[in-house]
Protein backbone atom coordinates (compact mmCIF):
# COMPACT_ATOMS: atom_id res chain seq x y z
CA UNK A 1 0.00 0.00 0.00
CA UNK A 2 1.67 3.24 -0.95
CA UNK A 3 0.31 6.59 0.91
CA UNK A 4 1.58 10.23 0.45
CA UNK A 5 0.06 13.62 -1.10
CA UNK A 6 -1.32 14.50 -4.19
CA UNK A 7 0.45 17.30 -6.58
CA UNK A 8 -2.13 18.55 -8.99
CA UNK A 9 -1.53 19.12 -12.62
CA UNK A 10 -3.26 20.13 -15.66
CA UNK A 11 -3.44 18.48 -19.04
CA UNK A 12 -0.51 18.00 -21.66
CA UNK A 13 1.64 18.45 -19.06
CA UNK A 14 4.94 17.48 -21.75
CA UNK A 15 8.36 15.64 -21.14
CA UNK A 16 9.79 19.31 -22.05
CA UNK A 17 7.57 20.31 -18.86
CA UNK A 18 9.47 17.63 -17.04
CA UNK A 19 12.80 17.90 -18.20
CA UNK A 20 13.24 20.85 -20.65
CA UNK A 21 16.10 20.61 -23.50
CA UNK A 22 18.02 22.97 -22.04
CA UNK A 23 18.91 21.03 -19.30
CA UNK A 24 20.38 18.67 -21.64
CA UNK A 25 23.68 18.61 -20.60
CA UNK A 26 22.69 17.03 -17.43
CA UNK A 27 21.37 14.01 -18.87
CA UNK A 28 24.05 12.11 -17.41
CA UNK A 29 24.12 13.47 -14.42
CA UNK A 30 20.82 11.83 -12.74
CA UNK A 31 20.94 13.77 -9.60
CA UNK A 32 21.45 16.80 -10.56
CA UNK A 33 18.69 17.05 -13.06
CA UNK A 34 16.23 15.28 -10.54
CA UNK A 35 16.40 19.25 -9.00
CA UNK A 36 14.57 20.37 -11.95
CA UNK A 37 11.76 17.93 -12.25
CA UNK A 38 8.83 19.53 -13.60
CA UNK A 39 10.02 23.14 -13.26
CA UNK A 40 8.86 24.45 -16.41
CA UNK A 41 5.21 23.06 -14.83
CA UNK A 42 5.88 24.32 -11.16
CA UNK A 43 9.40 25.91 -10.04
CA UNK A 44 8.26 24.69 -6.66
CA UNK A 45 7.79 20.92 -7.14
CA UNK A 46 11.10 19.81 -6.67
CA UNK A 47 11.58 21.24 -3.62
CA UNK A 48 8.46 20.31 -1.91
CA UNK A 49 7.86 17.11 -2.81
CA UNK A 50 8.50 14.37 -0.54
CA UNK A 51 9.24 10.62 -0.90
CA UNK A 52 5.94 8.69 -1.46
CA UNK A 53 3.92 11.53 -2.80
CA UNK A 54 2.07 11.13 -5.76
CA UNK A 55 2.19 13.15 -9.38
CA UNK A 56 -1.61 13.36 -10.13
CA UNK A 57 -2.65 15.50 -13.93
CA UNK A 58 -4.94 15.15 -16.48
CA UNK A 59 -4.80 14.16 -19.70
CA UNK A 60 -2.41 12.95 -22.11
CA UNK A 61 0.41 13.00 -19.37
CA UNK A 62 4.00 12.61 -21.14
CA UNK A 63 2.94 13.74 -24.26
CA UNK A 64 6.23 15.08 -26.60
CA UNK A 65 9.66 13.31 -26.71
CA UNK A 66 11.33 9.64 -25.71
CA UNK A 67 13.34 10.80 -22.98
CA UNK A 68 13.18 8.23 -20.50
CA UNK A 69 14.65 10.94 -18.20
CA UNK A 70 11.17 12.12 -17.39
CA UNK A 71 10.25 9.44 -15.71
CA UNK A 72 13.27 8.62 -14.40
CA UNK A 73 13.88 11.80 -12.75
CA UNK A 74 9.88 11.81 -11.42
CA UNK A 75 10.83 8.29 -9.76
CA UNK A 76 14.32 9.76 -8.07
CA UNK A 77 12.04 13.07 -6.55
CA UNK A 78 10.61 9.98 -4.45
CA UNK A 79 7.04 9.73 -6.47
CA UNK A 80 5.87 6.20 -5.65
CA UNK A 81 3.69 6.37 -8.71
CA UNK A 82 1.40 8.75 -11.57
CA UNK A 83 -1.86 9.13 -11.41
CA UNK A 84 -3.48 10.52 -14.21
CA UNK A 85 -6.19 10.29 -16.75
CA UNK A 86 -4.36 9.56 -19.31
CA UNK A 87 -0.67 8.81 -20.38
CA UNK A 88 1.36 9.20 -23.77
CA UNK A 89 2.18 6.13 -25.08
CA UNK A 90 6.19 6.34 -24.78
CA UNK A 91 5.81 7.77 -21.18
CA UNK A 92 3.68 5.05 -20.58
CA UNK A 93 6.50 2.60 -21.46
CA UNK A 94 9.37 4.21 -20.37
CA UNK A 95 7.76 4.91 -16.86
CA UNK A 96 6.78 0.70 -16.87
CA UNK A 97 10.40 -0.21 -17.71
CA UNK A 98 11.89 2.18 -15.23
CA UNK A 99 9.59 0.29 -12.18
CA UNK A 100 7.31 3.78 -11.69
CA UNK A 101 3.90 2.82 -11.59
CA UNK A 102 1.16 4.80 -13.81
CA UNK A 103 -2.50 4.64 -12.59
CA UNK A 104 -5.19 5.90 -15.18
CA UNK A 105 -8.57 7.13 -13.79
CA UNK A 106 -10.29 10.02 -13.48
CA UNK A 107 -8.31 12.23 -11.56
CA UNK A 108 -10.69 15.53 -10.95
CA UNK A 109 -11.87 14.48 -7.51
CA UNK A 110 -8.57 14.48 -6.31
CA UNK A 111 -7.08 18.55 -5.24
CA UNK A 112 -4.09 19.65 -5.11
CA UNK A 113 -2.68 18.65 -1.28
CA UNK A 114 -4.71 15.65 -0.60
CA UNK A 115 -3.70 12.96 1.27
CA UNK A 116 -3.62 9.76 -1.37
CA UNK A 117 -4.02 5.80 -0.59
CA UNK A 118 -2.74 3.39 -3.34
CA UNK A 119 -3.34 -0.24 -3.76
CA UNK A 120 -1.43 -1.04 -7.03
CA UNK A 121 -2.16 -5.02 -6.86
CA UNK A 122 -6.05 -4.12 -7.48
CA UNK A 123 -5.44 -0.63 -8.93
CA UNK A 124 -7.73 1.36 -6.68
CA UNK A 125 -6.89 4.95 -5.00
CA UNK A 126 -8.32 6.42 -2.61
CA UNK A 127 -8.36 10.24 -1.87
CA UNK A 128 -8.53 10.44 1.67
CA UNK A 129 -9.49 14.00 1.94
CA UNK A 130 -12.19 14.07 -0.22
CA UNK A 131 -13.02 10.38 0.44
CA UNK A 132 -13.30 9.09 -3.03
CA UNK A 133 -12.22 5.93 -4.34
CA UNK A 134 -11.45 5.16 -7.90
CA UNK A 135 -9.84 2.49 -10.12
CA UNK A 136 -7.13 2.55 -12.80
CA UNK A 137 -7.98 0.88 -15.93
CA UNK A 138 -6.38 -2.27 -16.70
CA UNK A 139 -2.53 -2.21 -18.20
CA UNK A 140 -1.44 -5.31 -20.66
CA UNK A 141 -0.19 -8.24 -18.90
CA UNK A 142 2.87 -8.27 -20.22
CA UNK A 143 3.49 -4.45 -18.52
CA UNK A 144 2.20 -5.79 -15.22
CA UNK A 145 4.94 -8.38 -15.62
CA UNK A 146 7.57 -5.97 -16.54
CA UNK A 147 6.03 -3.83 -13.23
CA UNK A 148 6.12 -7.05 -11.12
CA UNK A 149 9.97 -7.35 -11.63
CA UNK A 150 11.15 -4.03 -10.82
CA UNK A 151 11.46 -2.63 -14.78
CA UNK A 152 12.54 -4.25 -18.44
CA UNK A 153 15.93 -4.59 -17.13
CA UNK A 154 15.33 -6.90 -14.40
CA UNK A 155 12.38 -8.51 -16.61
CA UNK A 156 15.07 -9.15 -19.19
CA UNK A 157 17.33 -10.56 -16.73
CA UNK A 158 15.48 -13.35 -15.16
CA UNK A 159 13.23 -14.22 -18.41
CA UNK A 160 15.97 -13.88 -21.32
CA UNK A 161 13.31 -12.99 -23.47
CA UNK A 162 9.99 -11.80 -23.44
CA UNK A 163 7.49 -14.13 -22.44
CA UNK A 164 3.70 -13.89 -23.66
CA UNK B 1 -9.89 -10.90 -42.61
CA UNK B 2 -7.97 -8.08 -44.10
CA UNK B 3 -5.37 -6.23 -42.56
CA UNK B 4 -4.19 -2.67 -42.20
CA UNK B 5 -0.49 -1.68 -42.71
CA UNK B 6 0.16 -2.01 -39.91
CA UNK B 7 -1.45 -5.44 -39.30
CA UNK B 8 0.20 -6.56 -42.11
CA UNK B 9 3.33 -5.62 -41.15
CA UNK B 10 3.75 -6.53 -37.52
CA UNK B 11 2.25 -9.91 -38.34
CA UNK B 12 4.84 -10.36 -40.74
CA UNK B 13 7.44 -9.23 -38.33
CA UNK B 14 6.04 -11.33 -35.41
CA UNK B 15 5.22 -14.56 -37.46
CA UNK B 16 1.41 -14.48 -36.08
CA UNK B 17 -1.47 -13.51 -37.32
CA UNK B 18 -1.60 -10.42 -35.43
CA UNK B 19 -4.86 -7.96 -35.44
CA UNK B 20 -5.51 -4.40 -33.44
CA UNK B 21 -5.00 -5.19 -29.75
CA UNK B 22 -2.87 -8.06 -29.91
CA UNK B 23 0.77 -8.07 -28.10
CA UNK B 24 3.16 -9.44 -30.47
CA UNK B 25 7.21 -9.87 -29.93
CA UNK B 26 7.93 -7.91 -33.26
CA UNK B 27 12.04 -8.57 -35.20
CA UNK B 28 13.15 -5.77 -35.76
CA UNK B 29 15.42 -4.52 -38.88
CA UNK B 30 16.72 -1.28 -37.18
CA UNK B 31 17.16 0.12 -34.03
CA UNK B 32 18.78 3.51 -33.14
CA UNK B 33 19.70 6.08 -30.36
CA UNK B 34 20.66 9.99 -30.71
CA UNK B 35 23.03 11.35 -28.80
CA UNK B 36 20.05 12.38 -26.00
CA UNK B 37 18.85 9.26 -25.26
CA UNK B 38 21.85 7.45 -26.60
CA UNK B 39 24.01 7.10 -23.16
CA UNK B 40 20.78 6.04 -20.84
CA UNK B 41 20.55 3.49 -23.26
CA UNK B 42 24.31 2.16 -23.07
CA UNK B 43 24.64 2.77 -18.88
CA UNK B 44 20.97 0.69 -19.36
CA UNK B 45 22.79 -2.23 -21.71
CA UNK B 46 26.31 -2.01 -18.96
CA UNK B 47 24.48 -2.50 -16.08
CA UNK B 48 22.33 -5.18 -17.37
CA UNK B 49 24.93 -7.12 -18.49
CA UNK B 50 23.07 -8.04 -21.81
CA UNK B 51 25.55 -5.62 -23.70
CA UNK B 52 25.55 -8.34 -26.96
CA UNK B 53 24.47 -6.15 -29.94
CA UNK B 54 22.19 -8.50 -31.98
CA UNK B 55 22.83 -6.61 -35.28
CA UNK B 56 25.70 -4.06 -35.43
CA UNK B 57 24.84 -3.10 -38.80
CA UNK B 58 21.32 -2.39 -38.30
CA UNK B 59 22.30 -0.85 -34.62
CA UNK B 60 22.71 2.78 -35.48
CA UNK B 61 24.22 5.73 -32.99
CA UNK B 62 23.55 9.64 -34.49
CA UNK B 63 25.28 12.73 -32.63
CA UNK B 64 22.94 14.99 -34.29
CA UNK B 65 21.25 16.90 -31.22
CA UNK B 66 23.96 18.47 -29.78
CA UNK B 67 25.97 18.93 -32.87
CA UNK B 68 28.68 19.79 -32.48
CA UNK B 69 28.88 19.79 -28.53
CA UNK B 70 28.55 23.20 -26.91
CA UNK B 71 28.96 22.10 -23.11
CA UNK B 72 31.96 19.62 -21.80
CA UNK B 73 29.41 17.42 -20.23
CA UNK B 74 27.33 16.79 -23.53
CA UNK B 75 31.01 16.17 -25.22
CA UNK B 76 31.82 13.57 -22.81
CA UNK B 77 28.60 12.13 -23.95
CA UNK B 78 29.74 12.13 -27.36
CA UNK B 79 33.06 10.43 -26.50
CA UNK B 80 30.85 7.62 -24.51
CA UNK B 81 28.69 7.13 -27.46
CA UNK B 82 32.17 6.63 -30.18
CA UNK B 83 33.90 4.75 -28.04
CA UNK B 84 31.10 2.26 -27.11
CA UNK B 85 30.38 2.35 -31.34
CA UNK B 86 33.35 1.52 -31.68
CA UNK B 87 34.06 -1.51 -29.40
CA UNK B 88 30.84 -2.83 -30.30
CA UNK B 89 30.95 -2.29 -34.26
CA UNK B 90 27.99 -0.40 -34.46
CA UNK B 91 27.02 1.83 -37.01
CA UNK B 92 28.29 5.70 -36.03
CA UNK B 93 26.59 8.90 -37.46
CA UNK B 94 28.71 11.76 -36.57
CA UNK B 95 28.27 15.35 -36.29
CA UNK B 96 27.18 17.04 -39.09
CA UNK B 97 25.69 13.74 -41.20
CA UNK B 98 22.21 15.32 -40.46
CA UNK B 99 19.15 14.59 -37.71
CA UNK B 100 18.73 10.55 -37.10
CA UNK B 101 15.41 10.58 -38.76
CA UNK B 102 16.68 12.14 -42.08
CA UNK B 103 19.57 9.88 -42.45
CA UNK B 104 17.40 6.70 -41.77
CA UNK B 105 14.73 7.39 -44.30
CA UNK B 106 18.00 8.26 -46.91
CA UNK B 107 20.31 5.43 -46.28
CA UNK B 108 18.42 2.98 -44.26
CA UNK B 109 14.31 2.22 -44.02
CA UNK B 110 12.72 0.23 -46.40
CA UNK B 111 9.04 -0.44 -46.49
CA UNK B 112 8.21 -3.28 -44.78
CA UNK B 113 10.39 -3.09 -41.77
CA UNK B 114 10.16 -2.79 -38.40
CA UNK B 115 12.16 0.14 -36.51
CA UNK B 116 12.41 1.25 -33.29
CA UNK B 117 14.35 4.40 -32.32
CA UNK B 118 15.01 5.92 -28.76
CA UNK B 119 13.49 9.24 -30.45
CA UNK B 120 9.36 10.13 -30.59
CA UNK B 121 10.23 11.12 -34.25
CA UNK B 122 11.18 7.56 -35.51
CA UNK B 123 7.35 7.55 -36.94
CA UNK B 124 9.09 9.91 -39.80
CA UNK B 125 10.01 6.09 -41.28
CA UNK B 126 6.08 5.42 -41.90
CA UNK B 127 6.44 7.37 -44.98
CA UNK B 128 8.44 4.28 -46.43
CA UNK B 129 6.16 1.98 -45.05
CA UNK B 130 7.73 1.12 -42.56
CA UNK B 131 6.40 0.84 -38.96
CA UNK B 132 8.83 3.10 -37.15
CA UNK B 133 8.47 3.85 -33.58
CA UNK B 134 9.40 6.08 -30.56
CA UNK B 135 10.31 4.36 -27.50
CA UNK B 136 12.81 5.07 -24.19
CA UNK B 137 16.18 4.12 -23.89
CA UNK B 138 15.42 0.60 -21.59
CA UNK B 139 13.21 -0.31 -24.97
CA UNK B 140 16.16 0.37 -27.19
CA UNK B 141 18.81 -1.10 -25.15
CA UNK B 142 16.80 -4.72 -24.97
CA UNK B 143 16.35 -3.74 -28.60
CA UNK B 144 20.05 -3.38 -29.03
CA UNK B 145 20.21 -6.43 -27.27
CA UNK B 146 17.82 -9.19 -28.71
CA UNK B 147 17.04 -7.86 -31.96
CA UNK B 148 13.05 -7.50 -30.67
CA UNK B 149 10.52 -5.81 -28.87
CA UNK B 150 7.18 -6.22 -27.54
CA UNK B 151 4.51 -3.97 -29.21
CA UNK B 152 0.67 -4.31 -29.30
CA UNK B 153 -0.93 -4.11 -32.43
CA UNK B 154 -2.51 -0.48 -32.61
CA UNK B 155 -5.99 0.08 -34.38
CA UNK B 156 -5.92 2.28 -37.07
CA UNK B 157 -7.25 5.72 -38.22
CA UNK B 158 -7.31 5.79 -41.93
CA UNK B 159 -6.93 9.52 -43.35
CA UNK B 160 -8.36 9.75 -47.04
CA UNK B 161 -6.94 12.72 -48.58
CA UNK B 162 -8.58 14.40 -51.41
CA UNK B 163 -7.11 16.16 -54.21
CA UNK B 164 -3.75 17.89 -54.21
CA UNK B 165 -2.62 21.11 -52.66
CA UNK B 166 -3.27 24.82 -53.55
CA UNK B 167 -0.61 27.32 -54.04
CA UNK B 168 0.96 28.36 -51.34
CA UNK B 169 0.05 25.24 -48.86
CA UNK B 170 1.88 21.98 -48.08
CA UNK B 171 2.11 18.81 -46.09
CA UNK B 172 3.08 20.73 -43.30
CA UNK B 173 -0.29 22.52 -43.60
CA UNK B 174 -2.09 19.27 -43.70
CA UNK B 175 -0.64 17.22 -40.85
CA UNK B 176 -1.02 20.96 -38.59
CA UNK B 177 -5.09 20.43 -39.72
CA UNK B 178 -5.21 17.26 -39.10
CA UNK B 179 -3.75 17.21 -35.56
CA UNK B 180 -5.50 20.62 -34.61
CA UNK B 181 -8.92 18.70 -35.93
CA UNK B 182 -8.16 15.32 -33.90
CA UNK B 183 -6.37 16.76 -30.90
CA UNK B 184 -2.85 16.06 -29.35
CA UNK B 185 -4.04 12.63 -27.76
CA UNK B 186 -6.60 11.86 -30.63
CA UNK B 187 -4.87 8.99 -31.96
CA UNK B 188 -2.52 7.78 -28.32
CA UNK B 189 -2.04 4.20 -28.72
CA UNK B 190 -3.57 4.29 -32.60
CA UNK B 191 -1.77 4.32 -36.18
CA UNK B 192 -2.34 6.66 -38.74
CA UNK B 193 -2.44 5.34 -42.06
CA UNK B 194 -2.49 7.60 -45.19
CA UNK B 195 -4.04 6.98 -48.79
CA UNK B 196 -5.89 8.29 -51.54
CA UNK B 197 -5.37 10.07 -54.20
CA UNK B 198 -3.67 12.72 -52.34
CA UNK B 199 -1.40 10.72 -51.02
CA UNK B 200 -0.52 9.29 -54.68
CA UNK B 201 0.26 12.74 -55.42
CA UNK B 202 2.66 13.15 -52.11
CA UNK B 203 6.50 13.35 -53.15
CA UNK B 204 8.55 11.12 -50.43
CA UNK B 205 9.62 14.39 -48.89
CA UNK B 206 5.90 15.50 -48.40
CA UNK B 207 4.90 12.04 -47.07
CA UNK B 208 8.17 12.42 -44.29
CA UNK B 209 6.78 15.60 -43.40
CA UNK B 210 3.49 14.10 -42.50
CA UNK B 211 4.60 10.97 -41.04
CA UNK B 212 7.05 12.49 -39.07
CA UNK B 213 4.44 14.66 -37.11
CA UNK B 214 2.07 11.60 -36.65
CA UNK B 215 3.32 11.35 -32.89
CA UNK B 216 2.31 15.03 -32.14
CA UNK B 217 -1.66 13.72 -32.25
CA UNK B 218 -0.13 10.54 -30.04
CA UNK B 219 0.38 8.23 -32.85
CA UNK B 220 2.36 4.78 -32.40
CA UNK B 221 2.47 5.38 -35.98
CA UNK B 222 1.91 7.19 -39.43
CA UNK B 223 2.10 4.98 -41.96
CA UNK B 224 1.91 5.42 -46.14
CA UNK B 225 1.46 2.74 -48.85
CA UNK B 226 4.77 1.49 -50.38
CA UNK B 227 4.05 2.51 -53.76
CA UNK B 228 5.43 3.84 -57.17
CA UNK B 229 6.43 7.03 -55.38
CA UNK B 230 8.37 4.70 -52.78
CA UNK B 231 10.28 2.88 -55.45
CA UNK B 232 11.96 5.68 -57.19
CA UNK B 233 12.71 7.23 -53.77
CA UNK B 234 14.36 4.09 -52.89
CA UNK B 235 16.04 3.91 -56.20
CA UNK B 236 17.52 7.55 -56.25
CA UNK B 237 18.83 6.35 -52.55
CA UNK B 238 20.56 3.40 -54.18
CA UNK B 239 18.45 0.63 -52.10
CA UNK B 240 15.74 -0.02 -55.43
CA UNK B 241 16.24 -3.92 -54.60
CA UNK B 242 14.38 -2.80 -51.08
CA UNK B 243 11.47 -1.90 -52.91
CA UNK B 244 8.30 -4.03 -52.42
CA UNK B 245 4.56 -2.88 -53.26
CA UNK B 246 2.17 -2.40 -50.11
CA UNK B 247 -0.84 -1.68 -49.08
CA UNK B 248 -3.48 -2.31 -46.44
CA UNK B 249 -6.58 -4.54 -47.51
CA UNK B 250 -9.30 -3.31 -49.35
CA UNK B 251 -11.35 -4.59 -46.76
CA UNK B 252 -9.20 -3.88 -43.89
CA UNK B 253 -10.92 -2.71 -40.21
CA UNK B 254 -10.58 0.56 -39.33
CA UNK B 255 -11.33 2.12 -35.86
CA UNK B 256 -12.37 5.61 -37.47
CA UNK B 257 -12.02 7.28 -41.44
CA UNK B 258 -11.32 10.66 -41.58
CA UNK B 259 -11.59 12.71 -45.35
CA UNK B 260 -9.21 15.62 -46.08
CA UNK B 261 -9.37 18.04 -49.23
CA UNK B 262 -5.82 19.04 -49.66
CA UNK B 263 -7.28 21.19 -52.47
CA UNK B 264 -9.09 23.41 -49.75
CA UNK B 265 -6.53 23.74 -46.64
CA UNK B 266 -4.60 27.14 -46.16
CA UNK B 267 -1.59 27.80 -44.80
CA UNK B 268 -2.18 26.60 -41.37
CA UNK B 269 0.00 27.19 -38.04
CA UNK B 270 -0.52 25.93 -34.65
CA UNK B 271 0.50 28.50 -31.66
CA UNK B 272 1.91 28.47 -28.58
CA UNK B 273 2.31 26.35 -26.48
CA UNK B 274 0.50 23.00 -28.13
CA UNK B 275 0.51 21.67 -31.71
CA UNK B 276 -2.97 20.91 -31.88
CA UNK B 277 -3.67 24.51 -30.73
CA UNK B 278 -4.05 25.87 -35.05
CA UNK B 279 -5.47 28.81 -36.53
CA UNK B 280 -4.77 29.74 -40.08
CA UNK B 281 -2.08 31.72 -41.25
CA UNK B 282 -4.73 34.96 -42.66
CA UNK B 283 -6.38 35.23 -39.21
CA UNK B 284 -3.51 35.66 -37.21
CA UNK B 285 -1.24 37.51 -39.19
CA UNK B 286 0.63 40.84 -37.88
CA UNK B 287 1.93 38.63 -34.82
CA UNK B 288 5.28 40.39 -34.79
CA UNK B 289 8.06 37.37 -34.54
CA UNK B 290 11.79 38.04 -33.41
CA UNK B 291 13.41 34.64 -34.81
CA UNK B 292 12.62 32.23 -37.72
CA UNK B 293 14.00 28.74 -38.05
CA UNK B 294 13.83 26.93 -41.10
CA UNK B 295 14.78 23.00 -40.58
CA UNK B 296 14.50 20.16 -38.59
CA UNK B 297 13.50 16.55 -39.17
CA UNK B 298 9.58 17.67 -40.04
CA UNK B 299 10.75 20.57 -43.01
CA UNK B 300 14.33 20.60 -43.61
CA UNK B 301 15.15 18.47 -46.55
CA UNK B 302 15.61 20.08 -49.80
CA UNK B 303 12.63 20.67 -51.35
CA UNK B 304 11.38 22.40 -48.11
CA UNK B 305 14.97 24.58 -48.76
CA UNK B 306 14.24 24.89 -52.21
CA UNK B 307 10.49 26.29 -51.33
CA UNK B 308 11.98 28.61 -48.78
CA UNK B 309 14.37 30.01 -50.92
CA UNK B 310 12.13 30.37 -53.73
CA UNK B 311 10.29 32.94 -51.61
CA UNK B 312 13.53 34.64 -50.28
CA UNK B 313 14.82 35.29 -54.12
CA UNK B 314 15.72 38.31 -54.39
CA UNK B 315 14.40 39.98 -51.13
CA UNK B 316 15.86 39.95 -47.43
CA UNK B 317 14.79 39.21 -44.06
CA UNK B 318 12.89 42.25 -41.73
CA UNK B 319 15.46 43.56 -40.08
CA UNK B 320 14.13 42.59 -36.30
CA UNK B 321 14.13 38.74 -37.78
CA UNK B 322 17.05 36.19 -37.06
CA UNK B 323 16.44 34.05 -40.19
CA UNK B 324 18.38 29.95 -39.17
CA UNK B 325 18.17 27.85 -41.35
CA UNK B 326 19.40 23.87 -40.43
CA UNK B 327 19.61 21.59 -43.46
CA UNK B 328 18.14 18.11 -42.28
CA UNK B 329 21.82 16.27 -43.47
CA UNK B 330 24.82 16.77 -45.16
CA UNK B 331 23.25 15.29 -48.50
CA UNK B 332 20.69 18.14 -47.89
CA UNK B 333 22.89 20.58 -47.44
CA UNK B 334 25.16 19.82 -50.52
CA UNK B 335 22.26 19.51 -52.64
CA UNK B 336 20.96 22.96 -51.53
CA UNK B 337 24.51 24.20 -52.40
CA UNK B 338 24.66 23.29 -55.84
CA UNK B 339 21.29 24.44 -56.40
CA UNK B 340 22.33 27.83 -55.25
CA UNK B 341 19.42 27.90 -52.24
CA UNK B 342 21.77 27.83 -49.79
CA UNK B 343 23.56 30.99 -51.26
CA UNK B 344 20.05 32.62 -52.15
CA UNK B 345 18.87 31.87 -48.09
CA UNK B 346 22.50 33.33 -46.59
CA UNK B 347 22.26 36.49 -49.37
CA UNK B 348 18.59 37.36 -47.51
CA UNK B 349 19.94 37.20 -44.07
CA UNK B 350 20.18 33.89 -43.11
CA UNK B 351 22.55 31.97 -40.93
CA UNK B 352 23.38 28.61 -41.66
CA UNK B 353 23.85 25.78 -38.77
CA UNK B 354 25.47 22.55 -39.80
CA UNK B 355 22.91 19.94 -40.34
CA UNK B 356 21.76 18.15 -37.38
CA UNK B 357 19.16 19.34 -34.85
CA UNK B 358 19.67 22.89 -34.07
CA UNK B 359 17.92 24.92 -32.29
CA UNK B 360 14.59 22.42 -32.47
CA UNK B 361 15.60 21.32 -28.75
CA UNK B 362 16.80 24.46 -26.83
CA UNK B 363 20.37 23.18 -26.37
CA UNK B 364 21.83 25.56 -28.51
CA UNK B 365 22.05 27.59 -31.92
CA UNK B 366 19.35 29.47 -31.54
CA UNK B 367 17.81 29.68 -27.77
CA UNK B 368 14.88 32.31 -27.39
CA UNK B 369 15.15 35.10 -24.99
CA UNK B 370 12.57 36.33 -22.14
CA UNK B 371 9.35 37.11 -24.28
CA UNK B 372 10.71 36.56 -27.85
CA UNK B 373 8.71 35.00 -30.26
CA UNK B 374 9.73 32.28 -32.75
CA UNK B 375 8.17 30.66 -35.80
CA UNK B 376 10.04 27.33 -36.85
CA UNK B 377 9.15 24.62 -39.14
CA UNK B 378 9.74 22.44 -36.17
CA UNK B 379 7.27 19.50 -34.96
CA UNK B 380 6.53 21.37 -31.58
CA UNK B 381 6.16 24.23 -29.89
CA UNK B 382 5.72 23.46 -25.89
CA UNK B 383 6.87 25.73 -23.16
CA UNK B 384 10.24 25.68 -23.00
CA UNK B 385 10.96 23.24 -25.69
CA UNK B 386 13.68 25.88 -27.69
CA UNK B 387 14.93 26.55 -24.29
CA UNK B 388 13.05 28.91 -22.55
CA UNK B 389 9.93 28.47 -20.81
CA UNK B 390 9.20 32.52 -21.25
CA UNK B 391 9.19 32.21 -24.86
CA UNK B 392 6.54 31.80 -27.44
CA UNK B 393 6.93 29.13 -30.37
CA UNK B 394 4.42 28.65 -33.75
CA UNK B 395 5.02 26.24 -35.90
CA UNK B 396 4.38 26.86 -40.07
CA UNK B 397 5.56 25.33 -42.95
CA UNK B 398 8.56 26.67 -44.54
CA UNK B 399 6.74 28.93 -47.23
CA UNK B 400 4.79 30.28 -43.92
CA UNK B 401 8.08 30.87 -42.31
CA UNK B 402 9.68 32.43 -45.62
CA UNK B 403 7.09 34.60 -45.96
CA UNK B 404 7.09 35.68 -42.40
CA UNK B 405 10.85 36.34 -42.34
CA UNK B 406 10.28 39.13 -45.17
CA UNK B 407 7.24 40.57 -42.99
CA UNK B 408 9.05 40.21 -39.86
CA UNK B 409 5.27 39.08 -38.88
CA UNK B 410 3.58 35.96 -39.35
CA UNK B 411 2.52 36.13 -42.90
CA UNK B 412 0.22 34.12 -45.49
CA UNK B 413 2.76 32.84 -47.55
CA UNK B 414 -0.07 33.62 -50.31
CA UNK B 415 0.42 37.06 -49.90
CA UNK B 416 4.26 36.49 -51.04
CA UNK B 417 4.37 34.10 -53.74
S1 LIG C 1 15.07 17.93 -35.36
FE1 LIG C 1 13.97 18.35 -33.47
S2 LIG C 1 12.25 16.94 -33.44
FE2 LIG C 1 13.71 16.21 -35.00
S3 LIG C 1 14.98 14.71 -33.94
FE3 LIG C 1 16.00 16.69 -33.78
S4 LIG C 1 15.30 17.57 -31.83
FE4 LIG C 1 13.90 15.92 -32.37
Amino acid sequence: MLRGRAFKFGDNISTDHIVPGKLLHLRSNLPELAKHVLEDADPTFAQRVRKGDFVVAGKNFGLGSSREHAPLVIKMAGVSAVIVKSVARIFYRNAINIGLPVLLCDTDGIDDGDEIEVDLKVGRIKDLANKIELHSSKMPQIMLDILHEGGLIPYMKKHRGFDI
Amino acid sequence: MGKTLAEKILSAKSGTDAYAGDIVIAQLDLVFVQDSTGPLTLRQLNESELDIIHNPNRTIIFLDHSAPSPARALSNDHRFLRDFAAEKGVVLSDIGEGVCHQIVAESFANPGEVIVGADSHTVTAGALGAFATGMGSTDIAVAFAFGKTWLRVPETFRVVVHGRFSRGVYAKDLILHLIGGIGADGATFKALEFVGEGVRLMRMSERLTVANMAVEAGADAGLFPSDSVTRSYLESQGRGKSYIPLHADSDATYERTIEIDASRLEPTVSMPHAVDNIALARDIKGVPIDQVFIGTCTNGRLDDLRIAAGIMQGRSCHPRVRLIVAPASRDVLLSAIAEGYVATLIEAGATILPPGCGACLGTHQGVLGDGEVCLSTANRNFKGRMGNPSAFIYLGSPATAAATAIRGEITDPREIV
